[in-house]
């Protein structure tokens, strides 16, 4: 019973490929990818529809109020009364903008984010797109991104869209390092870039409670967290919100777009999100697979999909919570900061693989992280004394 | 099928190319090259060199188109102006063209019937660098490392 619930969805698309039987094989492929393209795109829109509404829900109940609570039971209609708004706003380009450039931004960014989705496990023989070098393709398309922003702002012809897409490109162009670096420590103990086998990699329990997820290793915790806070920087949420610091250059590079254009660009942060999200699951908190061994009979995908969602309430925590971060503050905290700690990171996952991934090596390499972040803490150190702040006018 | 596959990605690439070539504005120009580099990659996953094609759409499309558009608009202000055809920009494409031609027809590999090869894995790629060519590899290390510190040379800040 918990196996064929556990591969539902795999057996209901054999039992819809069955009916092409006798065609040729090219016909039965498109068919496999487009059934695989149409549920990945049906699950997002789902989650994208949903968790616009929730993660308004959840900064309301920060911000002690109650959010939309009008369209439907609590509210949970409102998703479709933004996406009506939206596609019947009227759709404004500006005179001296280059048509071409502003209409593709948008779609191109949409189109880089929804590739990046198709490469992860989603459950126990639930990849869509499994590819020999998966990572390294999620991180190709999420590097087209760059581009597509570029094109946003210079296709505008607006001084506050180029300083948007200056700024986010700057800051996307810095934290790759820093996120790709925090991939390798897994990719190098793994041995493969496949996906599938980090997830396979991650099988398996200690006494039968503790998960062997690399996020339980002292590189893995560190890795995870400088990997999530790149990804917080990539997908240009708070506190790394420069690129469209509303206060300071209106929206950045979407500020010239409107309607559903701009309905686009949301769609892009959002499925971008996810597929960080889906990424650092996959990577650090052990995929589709159970925490503790007797959950096992809860199906693989629900798992997943749990984890997806508790890193999406943490990127919607810190959003509530935390101020944006000054300009040179990003940059300095991406080269002076990440950078020196994901390369520890990778000289930790090396000790604690050629010491017999035993205790020993979990110990040297949680001293070598603590060392160096401590030599780092102390020569970043600017000694500024923080004082309260005084003011003379306005008291 | 595969040869249909061959002439869309070739008319795609070509045509991006020519863009890049005569598009009168330079960004314009930049972003169809950044598409010829695409329409580049598609040919290495079309012969399954999926890395080096993943590779080419990381480094090229990624970082170079991105390294060249920045280039034109820190440089250039508003010079946009038409340019009359270069004569020597032609001669020396043409050059570059002809020599490639010439290097390729005179190269043994085209009489040879294409040899069968077991597809290229990921691992396969990372154990030959790791080995017979870990020489070459940590020469493109030292002088990538060597352009960082050097670029990081160019842009510090006096220390008064």
């Amino acid at each position: 019973m918990g196996h064929s619930l556990d591969q539902i969805f795999v057996i209901a698309k054999q039992w819809i490929l069955s009916f092409l039987g006798g065609t040729p094989v090219w016909v039965q492929w498109i068919a496999s990818s487009l059934l695989n393209i149409s549920a990945v795109l049906g699950v997002f829109l789902t989650l994208f529809a949903l968790i616009s509404v929730l993660e308004r829900k959840i900064l309301a109940r920060i911000q002690n109020r109650l959010g939309p609570n009008r369209v439907g039971p609590f509210g949970l209609l409102q998703p479709a009364a933004d996406g009506i708004k939206l596609l019947i706003k009227e759709d404004i380009v500006p005179l001296r903008a280059d048509k071409v450039v502003h209409f593709l931004a948008p779609v191109l960014i949409a189109a880089a984010a929804v590739l990046a989705l198709g490469i992860i496990p989603y459950g126990r023989n639930m990849t869509p797109f499994a590819i020999d070098g998966g990572i390294l393709f999620f991180f190709a398309v999420g590097s087209t991104t760059e581009v597509s922003v570029f094109m946003a702002g210079w296709g505008s012809n607006n001084k506050y869209s180029m300083l948007g897409a200056m700024r986010a490109i700057a800051q996307m162009v810095s934290y790759e390092l820093p996120l790709i670096i925090t991939v390798l420590p897994v990719v190098m103990v793994v041995g493969s870039l496949m996906p599938d086998a980090i997830v396979a990699a991650q099988a398996g329990y200690s006494l039968g409670v503790l998960p062997h997820w690399f996020v339980f290793t002292p590189w893995g915790a560190v890795a995870f967290l400088l990997f999530f806070a790149s990804g917080l920087v990539e997908s240009n949420r708070t506190p790394f919100d420069v690129p469209e610091g509303e206060s300071e250059i209106v929206a950045g590079h979407m500020t010239e777009y409107s309607g559903f254009k701009y309905a686009t660009f949301f769609l892009a942060e959002y499925f971008g999100m996810f597929a960080l999200s889906g990424m650092a699951v996959t990577l650090f908190l052990g995929g589709w697979h159970a925490p503790i061994r007797f959950l096992e009979i809860i199906p693989s995908y629900v798992w997943f999909f749990c984890k997806l969602g508790v890193l999406l309430f943490v990127f919607i925590w810190i959003r509530g919570t935390l101020p944006r971060i000054r300009v040179d503050q990003v940059m300095n905290f991406a080269w002076k900061f990440m950078l020196p700690m994901a390369f520890t990171c990778l000289v930790g996952a090396a000790i604690w693989h050629y010491q017999g991934r035993r205790l020993g090596g979990y110990l040297w390499s949680a001293i070598l992280i603590f060392a160096v972040y401590f030599i780092l803490s102390r020569l970043l150190d600017t000694g500024k004394k923080f004082a309260p702040r005084t003011y003379r006018f306005a008291e | 099928m595969n040869s249909v596959v061959f002439i869309v990605i070739a008319i795609l690439t070509l045509a991006a190319a020519l863009a890049a070539a005569t598009l009168p504005k330079l960004v314009h120009a930049a972003l169809s090259f950044a598409l010829s580099f695409v329409g580049v990659a598609l040919f290495y996953f079309l012969l399954g060199a999926e890395f080096v094609g993943l590779v080419q759409v990381f480094v090229y499309v990624g970082a170079v188109a991105v390294l060249i558009v920045f280039t034109i608009l820190l440089t250039r202000r508003g010079a946009e102006e038409e340019h009359g055809f270069h004569w020597s920009g032609a001669l020396i494409g043409l050059a570059v063209f002809a020599g490639l031609t010439w290097a390729i027809l005179r190269s043994s590999g085209l009489s040879a019937p294409a040899p069968t090869v077991a597809a290229v894995t990921v691992k396969r790629i990372g154990e030959l660098l790791m080995t017979d060519y870990v020489w070459p590899l940590q020469c493109v290390g030292l002088i990538l490392t060597a352009a960082l510190v050097g670029a990081m040379v160019l842009v510090m800040e006096e220390k008064r």
